[in-house]
């Protein structure tokens, strides 16, 4: 088998810890036997090439494929030790702890203002939303921009800014993680720029994993990386598997699979 | 293969044995042909419309006055008015409004943000769709078994509650459906946003995607009252009749509404009464303005808020 171990990190904290994560789409299994562990205010990469399974396995960590009728979860995750999936925990409590960022912006037809104290309001925030909008606005790096316009509709900011407004979003109800789906995948480079410097910023606070197909931005902006792999079944379909985890520099470096070998140096993906 | 070959002065004409032919004198003929067609299309329907309140406005605005609007129906045409019928028809369209709203809003939501998909909610979704087509008749049938007789004890029998109610029913799918296709049409990716950051079902619904939706709910609504405000048959069965000497004075009273007034005027022989029936017609034009001026109001102002 692959040495998908999770990765042994001596002085940090777990914060989340998958164990022989299955999901299933239907009868088709699109994951097999994940075991990974994410530590404390570090940032993860999950790198692969298209279809083998990162956006499915970073739903798992907020319970959005609950949201999918024909997902179905298999193995156990445990966040801060407390399995996510067990009957008693809600989902809806669990996303206002583990914040997400999609891959293409999607800010609420709102007023830039708004669009931070959603988020606030529906989790009960007592403090001063003003400042609430502004400490976030500022920490996601757009402040600067916005600060003449909150009234005005976050869909009238440019993609790179839509996309900060939702990083500003998630990071206003205080997660302690945040899971990025190719967050600058529709971001032009400067803009993705923005977004990479933000990340090394914002995890100081977070922890982040992050699903990227830019090598230079996992090799750029994460601590570990996670290199995932589809192969094919008898059946037709796809499975996707964890090939391997290590630190960046060593996934980018010296690889142990011959596999991220390839991928990495753009053989194949 | 082209991208890897800088442009050369060669490549032009090789552009030109390039297999397609763009025709684009063919294509914009099309164009110009379909802007005619629509054009037409367009003109005709308002034509027939203009003359159709023009001859309305011919025959009926003589005879509209303020004794017109505050007579009561009379065997002399000189004397009858509409006052009754008026009141009648606010009278019912306003439960029609008060129950189909919330009732056909909420049956949308349940349906479309809620209902699992299984073999029960597409039998429900495909009866709603075919309601939609049933003849106001039998509406009226439904309405005079279920609401004047098995339910007389609480709308009194043939009243504006019963009228009301059925008109109610009428409408219902069409505002169902119309809810249905206005939440469909919101994307997905706000609803995954507002779940993201720890909204319930509910929250997301009520704060992210009604909001949106509601500008063509209203829509949908307008298109429903229009076709209730109209509507005859369906109350000529529930028992409104034509000559009444009273206006209702509440959900159990008696009552006739515009378009059966109307009807019963126009079908006498006498020209006279032709005349006020023209009246009658713009009496309820008038209404059905001011209803729908209402819903746009309201529509264009969420939209409005949308941002
Ligand atoms: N909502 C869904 N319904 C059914 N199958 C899905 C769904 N989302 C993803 N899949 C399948 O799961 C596999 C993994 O997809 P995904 O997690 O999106 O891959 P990646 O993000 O690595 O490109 C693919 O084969 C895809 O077809
Ligand atoms: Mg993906």
């Amino acid at each position: 088998m692959d040495s998908n171990t999770p990765l042994p990190n001596g002085t940090s904290e777990v914060v989340l810890r998958a164990k022989k994560l299955n999901v299933y789409y239907g009868s088709n299994r699109a994951v097999r036997d994940v075991d990974l562990d994410i530590s404390e205010n570090t940032v993860v990469a999950f790198i692969g090439p298209s279809g083998c399974g990162k956006s499915t396995v970073l739903r798992c960590f907020n319970r959005m494929n609950d949201l999918i009728a024909a997902a179905r979860v298999e193995g156990s995750i445990t966040f801060r030790d407390d399995d996510i999936y067990a009957p008693n925990v809600d989902a809806v409590e669990l996303r206002s702890r583990i914040g997400m960022v999609f891959q293409r912006p999607n800010p609420f037809p709102k007023s830039i203002y708004e669009n931070i104290a959603f988020g606030a309001r529906i989790n009960g925030y007592k403090g001063n939303m003003d400042e609430l909008v502004e400490q976030s606005l500022r920490k996601a790096a757009l402040w600067d921009e916005v600060k003449d316009k909150l009234k005005q509709s976050g869909l009238a900011l440019s993609g790179g800014q839509q996309q900060r407004l939702c990083i500003a979003r998630a990071i206003a109800i205080s997660p302690e993680v945040i899971l990025m789906d190719e967050p600058c995948s529709a971001l032009d480079p400067i803009s993705t720029l923005k977004v990479e410097e933000l990340i090394q910023e914002l995890k100081q606070q977070y922890t982040i994993i992050i699903v990227t197909h830019n090598m230079q931005q996992a090799s750029r902006v994460s601590d570990h990386t996670a290199f995932y792999n589809a192969e094919a079944t008898e059946k037709g379909n796809k499975i996707g598997y964890l090939v391997e985890y290590d630190r960046t520099e060593v996934i980018f470096q010296n690889p142990a699979q011959q596999k991220t070998q390839e991928y990495i140096s753009g053989r194949f993906g | 293969m082209i991208a890897q070959t800088p442009p050369s002065p060669e490549s032009a004409s090789v552009a030109a044995e390039r297999p397609y032919y763009p025709n684009t004198s063919w294509r914009y003929g099309l164009d110009r042909l379909f802007v005619i067609a629509i054009w037409s299309a367009i003109a005709i329907a308002i034509a027939a419309l203009g003359l159709l309140l023009f001859d309305i406005l011919l025959d009926g605005l003589p005879t509209l006055s303020s004794q017109f609007l505050q007579g009561f129906p009379s065997r002399s045409a000189e004397r009858a008015g509409v006052y009754p019928a008026l009141l009648g028809t606010i009278w019912v369209m306003l439960v029609v409004m008060f129950v189909s709203f919330p009732l056909g809003v909420g049956a949308g939501i349940y349906l479309e943000e809620f209902a699992e998909d299984n073999l029960f909610t597409r039998l429900v979704e495909i009866n709603i769709n075919n309601l939609a087509g049933v003849p106001s008749i039998i509406y009226g049938l439904l309405g005079l078994f279920l609401f004047v007789r098995l339910l007389a004890p609480i709308t009194g029998g043939r009243t504006v509650l019963s009228g009301g109610l059925t008109l109610a029913l009428l409408i219902l799918p069409v505002i169902i459906v119309a809810t249905r296709e206005a939440l469909r049409a919101v994307p997905d990716s706000l609803r995954q946003g507002g779940y993201a950051l720890g909204a319930t079902r509910w929250q997301v619904i009520w704060e992210q995607v009604f909001p949106i939706a509601l500008p063509g709910i209203l829509t949908g609504t307008i298109l429903g009252l229009s076709r209730a405000i109209g509507e005859t048959a369906p109350l000529i069965v529930v028992g409104a009749v034509a000559y009444i000497s009273f206006v209702p004075e509440g959900l159990q009273s008696a009552f006739t509404v515009l378009p059966i007034q109307i009807f019963s005027w126009a079908s006498r022989p006498q020209q006279p009464f032709h005349a006020i029936a023209a009246s009658g017609i713009i009496v309820l034009m008038i209404v059905l303005l001011l209803m729908n001026g209402a819903a746009i109001y309201l529509r264009n102002r969420f939209q409005k808020e949308r941002l």
